[in-house]
């Protein structure tokens, strides 16, 4: 990993600087090998994802019912105004987004954090532990919404029998009430989300240079002590990586939501109302890319934030 | 840095034994490691088995046959135990059906996107030119995109592409394969060249040099020296992207509009209408779904750890 490190972008050109005087050049074979290189690669990327990217900008700012394109009209910002002031699933659905990024950055990570800070200790079975955490990560949201279901259905799951409300009116249906659905589908989502965080904090914890640890511990530093002023601010590659992963997978939130009722009655989520706009009844083209931008640019923050840490000049040296 | 620094060093590594024995050099960080960790303990303990539950349950139910449940109730050991809800899902609930879509779909993908984003992180790591890192950048930050944001256009694209009708029965790319192996490649080229391109840039530039001595063109340095030297860091995209790829839920849903040609993933979606309230077929119908990816995660846990960390070591 420390390689790896030293190998940013810089230090390639460091180290590329003198390889290009030894006069390297490519013949034309070479050029028209390299051109179909990058430019296979380049083509599909600009294809399937930025040119879509910035066609949902510009559409967001048309009227279009998505059948041929002589019907896209200009709307201004009136899609805008329309999510803002006339559609109602919009406001819950940015606060479950907040609600789902807290829950997992205050709830899920720390506890996947804390697994790992107990299993790095070497303590009997650690393997185990391991595969019985990490299993879920496996699994696709969707999939985990499936097996859920049958944990929190309302006559039939377990839940509500080890509850002891199982057959009485008090039985709770905790996937189609719309008052603790949210909540019931965090809690099936941290369940993937703490064994991934755990992963990459074990694997964090092995890079930290141990003798750290020691000289923390021979100045009188008592373990947590020892843990959150040495050992957590010494992974911080580890640390940005969560970070970005928490707040991607808390925008990206979507096929847990959809398998258990298509991102409605009280499941409402930004990624959810932008798939109902575009598909079902009446496609509102136009609203559905306006809700996909803003979506972009509230994604466009742990984005430009991930890859100013992984492509910047390297402070840390 | 103490004297027992060498001693220790290799304790703290990772091996059990290691820290064991450093435990017995009475260390004062050490002695504490020693102790039998009972909270500790107790603690995991609970937390495993809240973490097995779900799926425990799962299987007991997709175990037993759905008129024994009716008999003795969801919460009973009443009655056989038997495979049956597996079969009758996977011949009348077309899972076998799924499961080769699945196939159809993640094979194709996994190999386009290792061939594409080996070669053009061989190109930004190996050969220096001038947007190198600015094509880098944009790959990695496509990868990072919700897909959302480009779903509309790219489903009106594929929509309103003709295709003969001898190729798609839509007439166009919708509810095609190829569009979900199309995107599902393109979105996660990003991802795999900027993990690639960090390990070919670790590996020395005189490999390729003594090569271009001897006059090995750019495909040959590409093909023949650092590919082969990538095997592991192959081998952990590889793992990491089939299991990506299968998991995949969303491309599938929005492209292809027949119900048998989802792959499992999505397909795992239709159950609840499927199977109505047979909840043991549900059960089971949700395990088929899960074994694949399971199974791979067992017989390959090392590259698919490995290429989650590859993924996150730099940053």
């Amino acid at each position: 990993m420390s390689t790896l490190s030293k190998t940013s972008p810089g230090g390639v050109r460091r180290t590329a600087a003198p390889r290009t005087g030894r006069v390297r050049r490519l013949s034309r074979r070479d050029k028209w090998v390299l051109s179909f290189m990058v430019g296979v690669p380049t083509l599909i990327q600009l294809v399937l994802v930025w040119i879509p990217t910035l066609l949902s900008a510009a559409l967001s700012f048309t009227r279009w019912n998505g059948l041929s394109l002589d019907d896209i009209k200009p709307a201004g910002i009136s899609n805008y105004e329309f999510i803002a002031e006339n559609y109602p699933p919009f406001w819950p659905a940015v606060q479950h987004n907040v609600l789902w990024l807290v829950f997992l950055a205050v709830i899920a990570t720390p506890l996947g954090l804390l697994l790992a800070i107990l299993l790095d200790q070497n303590i009997r079975g650690t393997k185990i532990y391991q595969s019985i955490f990490f299993t879920p990560v496996m699994l696709s949201l969707a999939l985990i919404g499936v097996i859920w279901q049958l944990f929190y259905n309302r006559d039939s799951g377990l839940l509500n029998f080890l509850l002891g409300t199982a057959g009485t009116p008090q039985a709770v249906d905790w996937f189609g009430d719309s008052g603790v659905n949210i909540w019931a589908a965090l809690i099936a989502a941290t369940w993937r989300h703490a064994g991934y965080v755990m992963i990459l904090y074990l694997a964090g914890l092995k890079g930290v240079d141990p003798t750290l640890r020691e000289a923390a511990q021979i100045d009188g530093a008592n373990a947590v002590q020892t843990f959150f002023r040495v050992i957590f601010p010494a992974m911080r590659p580890v640390n940005v990586i969560i970070i970005v992963i928490t707040v991607i997978e808390s925008l990206r939130a979507f096929d847990i939501v959809y398998v258990i009722n298509r991102g409605t009655n009280g499941l409402e989520l930004i990624s959810a109302l932008v798939i109902q706009n575009l598909v079902g009844e009446g496609q509102v083209i136009g609203v559905g890319s306006a809700l996909a931008v803003i979506l972009l640019v509230i994604s466009l923050v742990p984005i430009t934030f991930y890859l100013s840490r992984a492509f910047g000049k390297d402070k840390e040296a | 840095m103490s004297i027992a620094q060498p001693t220790d060093a290799p304790a703290a590594g990772s091996s059990p034994a290691g820290r064991r024995t450093g435990a017995g050099s009475g260390q004062p960080a050490n002695t504490k490691r020693g102790k039998p960790h009972y909270g500790i303990h107790l603690f995991l303990i609970v937390l495993a088995v809240m973490w097995l539950i779900p799926l425990v349950w799962t299987i007991f139910t997709a175990l037993r046959p759905k008129a024994d449940t009716d008999k003795y109730g969801y919460f009973s050991f009443g009655g056989s135990f038997n495979f049956d809800n597996f079969t009758q899902a996977w011949t009348q609930g077309g899972f076998a059906q799924y499961a080769w879509n699945s196939a159809l779909i993640t094979i194709p993908s996994v190999v386009l996107v290792l061939f594409f984003a080996s070669m053009m992180a061989f190109a930004v790591s190996r050969v220096s030119w001038k947007f190198n890192v600015t094509l880098l950048i944009m790959f990695t930050a496509g990868n990072l995109l919700p897909p959302q944001v480009l779903a509309a256009p790219l489903f009106e694209m594929f929509k309103l592409l003709p295709l003969p009708y001898s190729v798609s029965d839509s007439g166009s790319l919708l509810n095609t394969y190829i569009s979900v192996i199309a995107v599902d490649t393109a979105f996660q080229i990003g991802f795999v060249t900027f993990v690639l391109s960090n390990y070919m840039k670790a590996l020395s530039p005189e490999l390729t040099e003594a090569a271009l001595v001897d006059g090995a063109g750019i495909w040959r340095q590409y093909w023949s020296i650092i590919l082969p030297l990538c095997r592991p860091a192959l081998a952990a995209m590889g793992t990491l992207e089939v299991i990506f790829i299968y998991n995949d839920f969303f491309w599938p849903l929005l492209f292809l509009q027949s119900g048998d040609r989802l792959p499992l993933t999505t397909a795992v979606n239709n159950l609840q209408g499927q199977f109505l309230s047979n909840y043991n077929l549900i059960a089971a119908g949700a395990m088929i779904t899960a074994i694949p990816a399971l199974v791979i995660y067992l017989l390959l846990q090392r590259h698919f750890v490995a290429g989650l960390t590859l993924g996150s070591s730099k940053g």
